[in-house]
């Protein structure tokens, strides 16, 4: 075991127990899945993804480039690193060479998000961000302080002393002080990953997994936090110096060995090389010496840190300055560290610190731009981002004592100064074979890829990234990325100053797309609109299909019917006898005002100032290029009212432009609107028995042709409750549209089907509507129509008026292309055998006498934009867009159809009723 | 997720709105005196500017104002919101 | 207004299925409100239009943007510079609609029917707030969103209009073929509470 006595914050009354590759290990609450094996002496091992060179563990938290465990128990989950995974009873983990694998099944956890807004975010709860965050409590500044370790403290050892106390002390009074203030909001186990405009952060929280309970409580959720400013306190991340050899298992970042050790308890390595070019490493090696192992330091620099040095000689820790590794020995794991004058030192563990880089990550996200710092050989947080503070080691602060002043300002708590340090010594890399020197250890790329990409005429760090893909792995370079940058300086004799380092995109650390998607999955995926009249499809058996975002009955089959048979039977209803339908997803909006009449003549194609008080006319809308954009019917309510419906998918959209229109265009214009969509319930009762049941149920109407025409409408009374009915019909039937406040939906539907029992009344869904219309050759905007159909192409001219001066699409109307004969035309198909359904979107070619298609490119006539089995004409049909359509009725076509040519007979585009006699029953 | 601000109801997220192109192109007061080519420019072309661009947004999930506000299209940063437009 | 009899006609609230599913959440009690009759007024804040209204429905209409004030039955919602919500639980909606249209029609404005054109919920409870901040990006935090504000926004993926009670008693106000979304969206925000 090299679990130390009296080092690591580890529950050690508490056991759990992991398995890793199929054997099962024991650690403690506050262990991740990498200490634990660290703990049992069990390096964790995996194979390069290109030279298949065995690797260790580098790092100890998100830093590390190596370690990728694949989660199988409690759900799987690739790609994860060994540092980040908490150790959790039940856990089942195993190595991956580079590749993980997704669940089979679905992930039944759940993931949510919770919005926040605040004055102040504070990213990071190490010493800066702990002094920050209380600073502006103090303040009375609403706080969100978060933090992506499992506790408070960050870098903090515990041994360092603050305001004359040991520093854990200070930290759980910082943080009780926190909790004790109602507008602070403090989240640890919760990473920053995505910086956004406005002061928008995305932060990820990882609420525990529990093996026994998975599922049952929230698994991560994304904190969507709005601050007015925002405090990246994200510390830096140490790099290694690159050597040859420098990827063996058991070379490790001095920060990492150190992090484990007052963390997790756990002794890297009993025989240790120290290798720095800076002062923070001394404190790594003294913290191993004192927890019992033999520890060397090989200073960079000419001259070693008095104060340290000092320190050093007193516990008998050697210190060579002037010194640097080279490379190492070793197989699966490093056996000695290879200096630069060709000594080897046997050794077991080689700490590597080769500097320290900010984690400037949240200020790139936001386009804040980064300088180059000579003396730490980083960049850093360059020109002020409005609302953005960098402050403590992502500042490129170091030293205690200044982070807390740099954080608290006035009010600073105070830290004893480190004395006789020296600054570091800038280098990126020791003498080598430039081929074994790993600069990103995760995508096996060297000095060598660099020398080439430089060979290759790159010399933008974003060009050398994407052609060594240096940076690009799970990653993102953070230990890799300032080492590319300063390689590729020095191989192309450029100062690094002069480099722009690539830019940070977020997410900063993996987010998985389920903790985006939150509880937008399933049903909540997208909103599900019903009528009031849902539970009685259900009920009813309907099969539903999405318009939109509603939920529209289909058709309901009966016992051992499909769709044909269910929407053939419903049809020879409706022609026979009697159908009912819900219409209540039609748009509805109420126009009032004295310009109403004026607003809708320039909006419809037709007229409708003339319509009349209690009369009903269908009209078209189209855009400023004439092409058809919605269809519907009008009623005018009163001399200044109108009741306009839209198609069921576009009653947004119509909404919308007639309020630009208004609002923006023709301001003079007193007309107001109002979307009563989901105030209204239709019912569509269609069918020539339809008059015997609406006479039935309102027994103060008089249905009677001559009392109530066809596009007629009448308000009546119900039980005290007001109805509308409406003489509209989208079959060729006679036919109502029964109109009444949504809330007594289902009571006058009931009513309607209990009258219409004595004629057999069935319920019919949207797909048998379909071929009722088709059957009468009134398009469907949107499936016959693409936008770039003109009511003439429909054969609607009679619903484009020409008295008007103007109308929104009339002047397109006169451009030649508008007159071209050839222009696409719905017209009807007739498929000769009268047995075969064309299927939609099937192309469609002139006739080949041969019977085989000519040569490509093929001519295309059009495409079948609607295709059905008619149970009134007992065969199937078509509607189609055909070039000169109305001019090639009678003509015989050909429709490809799974490589058969298909002949068709092109007809006028209403097949039911041509003479028009059902529509007065 | 920018904000976007309403005239009306302040500060937004984005999703709640709903773009509507450039402002200020206005409707021709004699559409059929215009050539072909006259007309299709105003259908089809608008100005696609590096910097300040005045655009119409309408607040599509709140009030349903439409508005005009400019936008620098390097930054989409946006200039000055502006009164609802006339 | 009163004395006419009332309907006979049963009627069925939009989110009367989900009503056991909202009441078993504990954090936060959602009560299916009661219908009410609702006008949507479009009217000009300028002119005398307003108070002509306020005489009617028993109470001066908000004149803050995303304010409402009480009305003696019913609350009057600004929705927009020249658009209120008006709610009356006692007046029958034909009535309602007809009362404030003539009002307003003296000044310029109307006003329709919208009595079912939404429905709403009531949230009481200490975190009410937080149960609609999980799927809401609207600052509701007291200060920001005290009693008297109302607003309408996106409540996960459909338009609401919010209203605040009070500190622990919000009202959710949405369009009836969005309700059913919405509640279900509430009870599985509430699965940890
Ligand atoms: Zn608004």
């Amino acid at each position: 075991m090299s679990r130390v006595p009296g080092f690591g914050r580890i529950d050690r009354s508490r056991t759990v127990t992991i398995t890793v590759d199929g054997v099962p290990y024991t650690g403690h609450p506050g262990d991740t899945v990498a200490s634990v094996l660290l703990a049992h002496d069990v390096h964790p091992r995996t194979t390069s993804v290109k030279y298949g060179r065995p690797r260790g563990i580098t790092g100890a938290w998100t830093e590390d480039p190596t370690g990728l465990i694949q989660v199988e128990e409690p759900f799987p989950e690739p790609m994860l690193l060994a540092t980040t995974v908490e150790a959790t009873d039940g856990l089942v983990v195993r190595g991956v060479n580079g590749q993980g694998r997704l669940a089979e099944v679905a992930d039944t956890a759940r993931y949510d998000r919770r919005h926040h807004h605040c004055d102040v975010l504070v990213v990071g709860a190490g010493p800066a961000g702990l002094v920050a965050a209380r600073a502006a409590a103090r303040r009375g500044e609403s706080v969100v302080l978060v933090d992506d370790r499992a506790d408070p403290g960050g870098t903090l050892t515990g041994t360092e002393t603050i305001d004359g106390e040991p520093s854990p002390a200070f930290v759980a009074d910082v943080v009780a002080e926190l909790a004790d203030q109602p507008e602070v909001t403090h989240l640890q186990r919760t990473t920053a990953f995505g910086h956004y405009d406005d002061g928008f952060v995305l932060a990820l929280e990882r609420r525990g997994d529990s093996v026994d309970g998975y599922g049952l409580r929230t698994r991560q959720r994304v904190h969507r936090i709005r601050a007015s400013r925002v405090v990246v306190a994200a510390g830096a991340i140490e790099r290694p110096v690159v050597i040859e050899d420098g990827d063996r298992p058991g070379v490790v970042l001095a920060s990492a060995a150190r992090d484990l050790l007052h963390r997790h308890g756990v002794l890297v390595g009993r025989e240790v090389v120290v290798f720095t070019t800076n002062d923070s490493a001394y404190a790594a090696a003294l913290d191993l010496h004192e927890a019992g192992a033999g520890v060397r330091v090989l200073d960079a620099r000419d001259e070693a840190p008095r104060g340290w040095a000092r320190a050093c000689a007193e516990r008998g820790v050697a210190v060579t300055p002037a010194a640097t590794v080279r490379g190492t020995r070793g197989e699966e794991r490093i056996t000695a560290a290879v200096t630069g004058d060709g000594t080897e030192i046997p050794c077991d563990l080689l700490l590597l610190s080769g500097g320290w880089t900010p984690a400037a990550h949240l200020v790139s996200h936001v386009g804040g731009a980064l300088t180059y710092d000579e003396t730490l050989g980083a960049f850093v947080f360059g020109e002020p981002v409005a609302g953005v503070e960098v402050i403590g080691a992502a500042n490129g602060t170091l030293a205690l004592a200044d982070v807390l002043r740099e954080a608290g300002g006035a009010g600073a708590p105070h830290a004893p100064a480190e004395d006789d340090g020296a600054p570091p010594r800038v280098l990126w890399r020791t003498e080598g074979d430039p081929a074994r020197q790993f600069v990103d250890v995760a995508r096996d790329a060297t000095v060598a890829d660099i020398a080439r990409a430089v060979g290759a005429g790159l010399t933008h760090p974003e060009h050398v990234k994407r052609y060594t893909t240096i940076g690009t792995a799970h990653d993102q370079g953070r230990t890799s990325g300032m080492l590319a940058i300063g390689i590729l300086a020095e191989l192309t004799g450029r100062p690094v100053a002069a480099m722009r380092p690539t830019t940070f995109r977020p997410p900063f650390v993996p987010v998985a797309f389920a903790a985006l998607a939150g509880r937008e999955r399933g049903d909540l995926f997208d909103p599900v609109r019903t009528t009031p009249l849902h539970a009685w499809h259900v009920a009813a058996g309907a099969e539903f299909e999405d318009v939109g975002q509603w939920k529209r009955a289909r058709h309901y089959p009966r016992a051992g019917e499909d769709m044909t048979a269910a929407v053939l039977r419903e049809c020879a209803a409706v022609r026979t006898s009697v159908g009912i339908m819900d219409a209540s997803t039609l748009g509805t909006i109420d126009v009032r005002g004295p310009d109403a009449p004026v607003l809708l003549d320039r909006l419809y194609t037709n007229m409708m100032s003339s319509l009349k008080v209690g009369r009903v006319r269908y009209g078209v809308m189209c855009g400023n290029d004439g092409m058809v954009r919605d269809d519907g019917t009008v009623l005018r309510l009163a001399e200044n009212r109108y009741l306009v419906t839209t198609t069921t998918g576009n009653a947004a959209a119509v909404l919308d432009s007639m309020e630009e229109w208004l609002q923006t265009e023709w301001t003079d214009l007193r007309v107001r609107l109002t979307s009563v969509t989901d105030h209204w319930s239709i019912a569509a009762v269609a069918g020539p028995r339809s008059r015997d049941v609406i006479g039935a149920v309102f027994g103060d109407l008089d249905v009677s042709n001559d009392a109530f025409g066809f596009m007629t409408w009448q308000d009546t009374v119900l039980d005290g409750t007001p109805v509308r009915v409406a003489r509209i019909s989208f079959s060729g039937e006679l036919a109502f549209e029964v109109s009444v406040a949504s809330g007594y939906a289902s009571a006058v539907w009931a009513r309607l089907l209990a009258a219409g029992q004595a004629y057999g009344i069935t319920p019919y869904g949207t797909e048998t509507m379909h071929v009722l219309r088709a059957e009468k050759g009134y398009p469907i905007i949107g499936q016959d129509t693409d936008g770039t159909v003109s009511p003439h192409d429909l054969g609607m001219s009679w619903a484009v008026s020409a008295k008007k001066d103007d109308f929104v699409g009339k002047r397109s109307y006169t451009r030649p292309e508008n007159r071209n004969p050839l222009r696409k035309q719905l017209v009807s198909l007739l498929p000769t055998d009268a047995a075969t359904k064309l299927p939609e979107g099937s192309q469609i070619v002139g006739f080949c006498a041969d019977g085989r298609l000519p040569a490509p490119p093929v001519p295309m006539l059009g495409h079948v934009t609607s295709s059905y089995h008619s149970a009134e004409l007992a065969r199937p049909f078509a509607l189609a867009l055909v070039k000169g359509g109305r001019d090639r009725v009678g003509e015989v076509v050909h429709v490809p159809v799974e490589g058969e040519l298909v002949p068709a007979l092109i007809g006028s585009s209403v097949l039911v009723d041509p003479e028009g006699a059902r529509r007065d029953g | 997720m920018q904000l976007i601000s309403c005239p009306w109801c302040g500060p937004r997220e984005e999703v709640e709105f709903s773009y509507g192109g450039q402002a200020a192109v206005a409707y021709p007061e004699h559409p059929a005196a215009l050539t072909d080519e006259q007309w299709a420019r105003f259908v089809f072309f608008r100005d696609n500017p590096k910097g300040p661009f005045a655009e119409r947004w309408v607040h599509a999930a709140g009030c349903r104002r439409w508005f005009t506000a400019v936008r620098d299209t390097r930054t989409h940063r946006f200039v000055s919101p502006s009164e609802v437009t006339s | 207004m009163a004395d006419l009899p009332v309907p006979t006609l049963p009627w069925a609230h939009p989110l009367e299925s989900r009503r056991a599913r909202l009441e078993d959440v504990s954090a936060v009690r959602q009560e299916l409100s009661a219908p009410v009759a609702a006008v949507d007024l479009r009217l000009d804040p300028a002119g005398a239009g307003p108070a002509a209204v306020a005489a009617v429905v028993g109470g001066p209409l908000p004149e803050r943007p995303d304010t409402w004030t009480a009305l003696p039955a019913g609350l009057a919602l600004r929705l927009g510079p020249d658009e209120w919500l008006l709610t009356s639980s006692r007046a029958r909606p034909e009535d309602w609609e007809f009362g404030v249209d003539e009002a307003a029609l003296a000044h310029g404005g109307s006003a329709v029917d919208v009595s079912a054109q939404r429905t709403s919920l009531r949230l009481r409870g200490q975190r009410a707030r937080d149960l609609l901040a999980s799927c809401c990006a609207l600052d509701l935090r007291p200060a920001s969103f005290p009693r008297g504000r109302c607003a309408q926004t996106l409540l996960g993926q459909s338009a609401v209009l919010l209203v605040a009670h009070d500190t622990d008693d919000l009202q959710l106000f949405v369009r009836t073929s969005f309700a059913g979304y919405v509640a279900d969206l509430l009870v599985d925000a509430a699965h940890d509470f």
